[in-house]
């Protein structure tokens, strides 16, 4: 049972890391007034240019790095059409999320089922069931995890982070103090592309560690799911993904248990866990007006 | 009507300190910024000395605040020079302006709603700063300067008239040499009027020149040692405001003897709408709740509310409007008939109309035509299934453009093409055309030109004289000396009693404006009630 | 003015498809001419054009108006997989038991089972949004998956054909219920008139009628209509059970035209593509029809350019970049406008919200 549980809690950590750096990109973009609806778009492309540049170079590191360039990238492109540009959020959005889409399936024709050339960490038979659950993780599971204090002091308890959530809140009152608003606003949209791009290309070389067309399975719109979730703060989204993580690895559990209900029934968990989650926490507009960032969505129209 | 007690003596022999032959603090020659066609700055030139408080008078659209903002650096002139202390300089970015010495004081606060009062004025400092600093300045400034203001407290819970002294304690801390205020005053009970005169003139004495923005002549002969006045973006003249009357001020900044209202006697005839008891709680913390509202408009006359903006009448107003229906059903009553509950649609069928203070968003969808906009209020051209008469659509619209003189190219400009007095006359002519029975309107008049402004207000005081019953919430209280025949003032989401205009006196109604009507109410205004 | 920014868009996404296919080593002539010639060629490719371009206009229909009232629903394509299920699930119904019908006397029975399906799954979404106020955009997007998993569940499960050899499939159903086909021979069905009808009733409705008025101005300034006492709740269903029931309509087309059975590709991305060409329309019915023809120009090239090694999945990269350089244009284009004739006294004239 003890195993059971630790191995559990190990899946959980793997399941929630992706949402978890997604998650936190994107928290990051929307503290300073940013909605991103290419997150999916983005982890995808990360996805598969990680896992090429890994079959091709045989370097985690460079794997890494190739994809969370690849997402800042297209989160580039992203953010100079709304933030210098004031093109719709939700409309480029989902534009990204379709290029993305569509990048990634046809780059990657040539990746399915092709092998990356270093081997799976095999977790130690021998060890301790406290470091299989605690320990023995890929090390942007303890990145994800510490990134959520690291941003919590960034953004209250630091003069920069006041900035940072200043310009989300009133992007014109900022550009009145002098505050270089589009700047500040492009910074935070690379900084969040790159961050799901790490999600992105943890999923192709980490868990599940394959190509396969539209493998994010729907991560990016998680991700967004748990901004809300978290009330835009980076503990509580954390919390949130590996709550999701755990939705995942129960799905997996009980199938393993034998438990009779149909795959596709578990499959749907996550989906409709977000959905549930969604409903219970927008439930009352005024504490969820309270808590978001308020120029959310908004384009920022400095006066000439 | 005349807001100061007595503008005249209180500032003469107070001038400043001129330097002879020093340069101005602040110079400007040949400044022109075009925005497409129009000219909002047209070779203006204005000096401003060390210690001076220097007037910038204009009209709605006369080009003072683009000024403002070359000055401060937000805008940058097609043409013409700017001079520091005699020097040339090119101020880039606020940023610029601030290195230079120059703070702004905003008409609408740059403020963060969700911060501290001490956080917000760190963000204007130097990044070296010390939040804990930030504090101790804060008080201290404030006690020379005597505002009190508490550097805890978080922005969103203080008022209109705090939020302003916050804007001031920042320009302060960063020891100014040229301070710009933005129309303060359009905040400010008169009694807090006074309190920041007193402030200014402190400040002007120790050498900080100081810009003021307003179109308030009684204001600017009150306080500013010089006057130069813009209109249709020239300078017309520049002038010692003490040494002119207030007519001749009027004259210089509209070019004409400014229009009055002629207004015969109203005819109150039946209780039209009745508000009674009407309590609402708050929506969200930045909402104002409305606490046991009682208020009555008859037909044939023009009832006031007046009050510092911010303090209810958004919420009163959607509470009468329709646009916010949680109001109990007997609450609010229109002949008669319980409508609390009702949405603003139903409202209007029952002959209810509503002029918003918003006119693009709210009154008109801006990038839609102006006949298309008429359907926001009017069905006239509704046919079976909903069909739309267009060509009925746009010969009413032609009707309302004609009747009402609004200056438009036609039914088919976009709303947002209009100017904000076209704007507005056409939104009120679209009311006033459908005949109401009860019109609410909220800032008649704001931020619109002189000429359209009084059209406005006779179409107004001609729609009482038809017997309709008008209920107007402005922020200008000349206004509604001007055209009311009853004021009432909203303080904190309450309403005072109603006092007959004639009867009342800009102290008076200054007073109550920061709530205090309840001590004199028993002795001088003994209850006017519902009689019949 | 309003087709400049689609053209220009499409000549950049023509420019850059050249390049890619450069790239590629093919010859881009060729294999452009297969995304924007070959398409349009012969009867056989003209009427494969038209079974495509139906279901993307009755998609793009609905989120065209989903979208002008600023109801962001980007599920079309769960409502389309419901809808599939609800045609199909008739069709395999009538099959399995015999029932005897017309072709034309059932023809009514899918559309209106395939509406059914479509709203009830937009419903969902309408239910959430009302009564939660939970974000449309995640919330469709959710039941996308949730739609697909569930039609997996039926083909493998309690639906599969019991003689398919175990394959994810029903039955294939009766020829008596599959939708009347145009031209003998031809796999195009009266789907398209009907499409094309609905487009024009959409345009009437959207530019003619009160009611469609109304919903637009809810889009454009949510105050405006809460001022005119234009209920936000009636838009948001309004929309939400019209845009399900057209995308309902074409999955169940889908599946009784030209599959003449549910399986688990019933999932076509045509709900996907019909954002594109809800935007590539500029939102406007008549629009949705021209941008139909050519996103479905460039899915037919897509499954003819596999005949030069080329794989189909560069249609979904053409649809993006298409859509990133349609936003690009346009935001170039309204800047110019802004700038050009805008002028302070638009700025001026209105007075933010304290």
């Amino acid at each position: 049972m003890t195993e059971i549980l630790a191995k559990s809690i190990a899946s959980t950590l793997a399941a929630g890391t992706p949402l978890a750096l997604a998650g936190l990109g994107l928290l990051v973009n929307e503290r300073l007034g940013v909605i991103n609806l290419g997150a999916e778009g983005l982890m995808l492309v990360a996805a598969i240019t990680g896992y090429a540049v890994g079959v091709h170079t045989g370097s985690v590191w460079l794997a890494f790095c190739a994809g969370a360039l690849a997402a800042a990238l297209l989160a580039a492109v992203f953010g100079w059409l709304v933030v210098w540009l004031n093109a719709n959020q939700y409309a480029t959005g989902l534009a990204t999320s379709l290029f993305g889409a569509g990048f990634s399936a046809f780059v990657g024709v040539d990746y399915v089922g092709r092998q990356l050339p270093w081997p799976a960490d095999v977790p130690d038979p021998a060890a301790s069931l406290w470091r299989i659950a605690f320990l023995d993780h890929h090390a942007l599971v303890f990145v994800a995890i510490a990134l959520a204090p690291a941003l919590w002091l960034l953004f209250w308890r630091t003069r920069t982070g006041l900035v940072l959530r200043a310009v989300g809140e009133s992007p014109d009152a900022a550009h009145a103090l002098g505050y270089p608003v589009r700047r500040i606003r492009f910074a935070a949209v690379l900084a969040g592309g790159a961050l799901c791009g790490l999600a992105g290309a943890y999923m192709s070389l980490v868990q599940p560690r394959l190509w396969a067309e539209g493998m994010v399975q729907g991560g990016g719109w998680i991700a967004l799911a748990l901004t809300v979730f978290a009330t835009w703060r980076p503990a509580r989204l954390v919390f949130g993904a590996y709550l999701f993580g755990g939705v995942r690895v129960l799905e997996l559990t009980l199938q393993g248990q034998g438990v009779h209900v149909p795959s596709q029934f578990m499959s749907m968990l996550p989906y409709l866990s977000t959905v549930v989650v969604l409903c219970l926490i927008s439930r009352n507009p005024a504490w969820i007006r309270l808590n978001m960032p308020a120029s959310l969505g908004k384009p920022f129209f400095a006066s000439q | 009507m005349s807001l100061s007690a007595s503008p005249d003596g209180v500032s003469s022999g107070t001038g400043p300190k001129r330097h002879e032959g020093g340069a101005p603090r602040l110079e400007l020659r040949h400044v022109t910024k075009r925005y497409g066609h129009v000219v909002a700055n047209d070779d203006v030139a204005l000096a401003v000395a060390p210690g001076e408080i220097h007037a910038v008078l204009g009209e709605n659209g006369a080009g003072k605040s683009t000024l403002m903002k070359i000055i401060y650096g937000a805008v940058h002139p097609d043409a013409g020079e700017i001079l520091w202390d005699g020097r040339p300089v090119r101020i880039g970015s606020p940023h610029d302006a601030r290195a230079l010495g120059i703070a702004m004081v905003f008409q609408h606060f740059s403020l963060f709603e969700t911060l501290t009062v001490a956080e917000n004025i760190w963000l204007g400092l130097p990044r070296s700063t010390k939040l804990r600093d930030v504090e101790a300045r804060i008080d201290a400034k404030a006690r020379e300067y005597g505002l009190e203001l508490d550097p805890t407290r978080h922005v969103h819970a203080l008022s209109v008239g705090e939020r302003q002294r916050v804007e001031i304690v920042r320009a302060l801390l960063g020891d100014p040499r040229l301070l710009i205020l933005d129309e303060p005053t359009s905040v400010l009970t008169p009694q807090a009027v006074e309190k920041l005169f007193v402030t200014l003139r402190q400040l002007a004495a120790t050498g900080c020149s100081i810009l003021y923005i307003s179109h308030k002549l009684d204001e600017i002969r009150a306080l500013c040692h010089r006057c130069t006045v813009l209109r249709g973006g020239k300078v017309v003249g520049s002038t010692d405001p003490t040494k002119e009357t207030i007519a001749g001020l009027s004259r210089l900044m509209i070019g004409a003897d400014p229009p009055r209202v002629v207004r015969a006697p109203p005819h109150p005839g039946v209780m039209a709408l009745h508000v009674l008891d009407l309590s609402l709680p708050q929506v969200d913390r930045f909402g104002v709740p409305l606490d046991r509202v009682t208020l009555e408009v008859r037909e044939g006359e023009i009832v006031g509310i007046a009050g510092v903006s911010g303090n209810g009448q958004q919420q009163l107003l959607a509470a009468l409007s329709g646009e916010d229906p949680r109001a109990p059903a007997n609450a609010v009553r229109l002949f008669g008939t319980p409508i609390g509950r009702l949405g603003s649609g139903a409202r209007r069928r029952l002959g209810l109309h509503f002029v918003p203070e918003e006119r693009l968003g709210r009154g008109a969808v801006p990038g839609l035509s102006l006949a298309q906009n008429l359907l926001l209020t009017r069905r006239e051209a509704i046919r079976g299934f909903g069909w739309i008469d267009r060509r009925h659509l746009h010969g009413q619209t032609k009707g309302i453009l004609g009747r009402f003189r609004v200056a438009a190219p036609g039914t088919r400009a976009a709303a947002r093409s209009l100017s904000g007095g076209n704007l507005q006359k056409y939104i009120v002519g679209r009311e006033i055309d459908a005949v109401p029975k009860v019109l609410i309107v909220a800032q008649p008049t704001w931020g619109v030109d002189v000429g359209a402004a009084a059209q406005i207000r006779a179409e107004l005081v001609a729609l009482r004289d038809a017997g309709c019953a008008v209920l107007v919430a402005s922020d200008d209280l000349d206004e509604l000396f001007e055209i009311s025949d009853r004021l009432y003032v909203i303080a904190r989401g309450r309403l005072s009693p109603p006092v007959p205009t004639a009867a009342a006196t800009v102290e008076q109604i200054g007073q109550w404006m920061s709530g205090l009507w309840e001590r004199e109410q028993e002795t001088v205004h003994p209850a006017p009630g519902a009689n019949a | 003015m309003t087709l400049l920014s689609p053209i220009l868009a499409l000549s950049i996404t023509v420019l850059v498809a050249g390049t890619l296919f450069i790239a590629l080593d093919k010859d881009p002539v060729r294999a452009l001419s297969l995304f924007l010639v070959k398409p349009f060629q012969g009867t056989w490719n003209l009427t494969e054009l038209g079974l495509k371009i139906t279901p993307l206009i009755l998609c793009s229909l609905g989120l065209a108006l989903c979208f002008r009232a600023n109801v962001w629903n980007i599920g079309a394509e769960g409502q389309f997989v419901f809808g599939a299920i609800g045609g199909g699930g008739l069709a395999m119904w009538v099959t399995t038991h015999g029932v005897e019908v017309s072709r034309w006397g059932f023809f009514p029975f899918v559309i209106v089972a395939g509406a059914l399906a479509g709203a009830a799954w937009a419903a969902a979404v309408a239910y959430c949004k009302d009564r939660f106020h939970a974000n449309e955009i995640l919330v469709s997007l959710m039941l996308v998956y949730v739609a697909n998993l569930f039609l997996t569940w039926l083909v493998v499960d309690p639906w599969k054909d019991p003689a398919g050899w175990g394959m994810p499939k029903t039955v294939s159903f009766a020829a008596s219920t599959t939708i009347p086909r145009m031209f003998p021979g031809m796999r195009l069905h009266w789907g398209l008139p009907l499409a094309l009808l609905a487009a024009a009733a959409m345009w009437m409705f959207l530019f003619r009628t009160f009611k469609g008025n109304q919903l637009q101005i809810g889009g454009l300034a949510p105050a405006a209509a809460r001022y005119a006492g234009f209920s936000p709740r009636a838009a948001l269903w309004t929309t939400l059970l019209t845009s399900g029931a057209l995308a309902g309509v074409a999955g169940a087309f889908e599946v009784v035209g030209p599959s003449g059975q549910l399986n688990q590709g019933a999932a076509s991305g045509y709900g996907f593509t019909a954002i594109v060409v809800a935007f590539v329309g500029r939102l406007n019915p008549i629009g949705c029809v021209l941008a139909s023809i050519l996103l479905s120009a460039f899915r037919r090239g897509g499954e003819l350019a596999q005949g030069m090694q080329i794989p189909p999945a560069l249609t979904g990269v053409f649809e993006g970049v298409l859509l990133v350089t349609m936003l690009v244009c346009d935001t170039f284009i309204h800047h110019r406008v802004r700038f050009g004739n805008g002028g302070p006294a638009a700025a001026a004239s209105s007075r933010p919200t304290p």
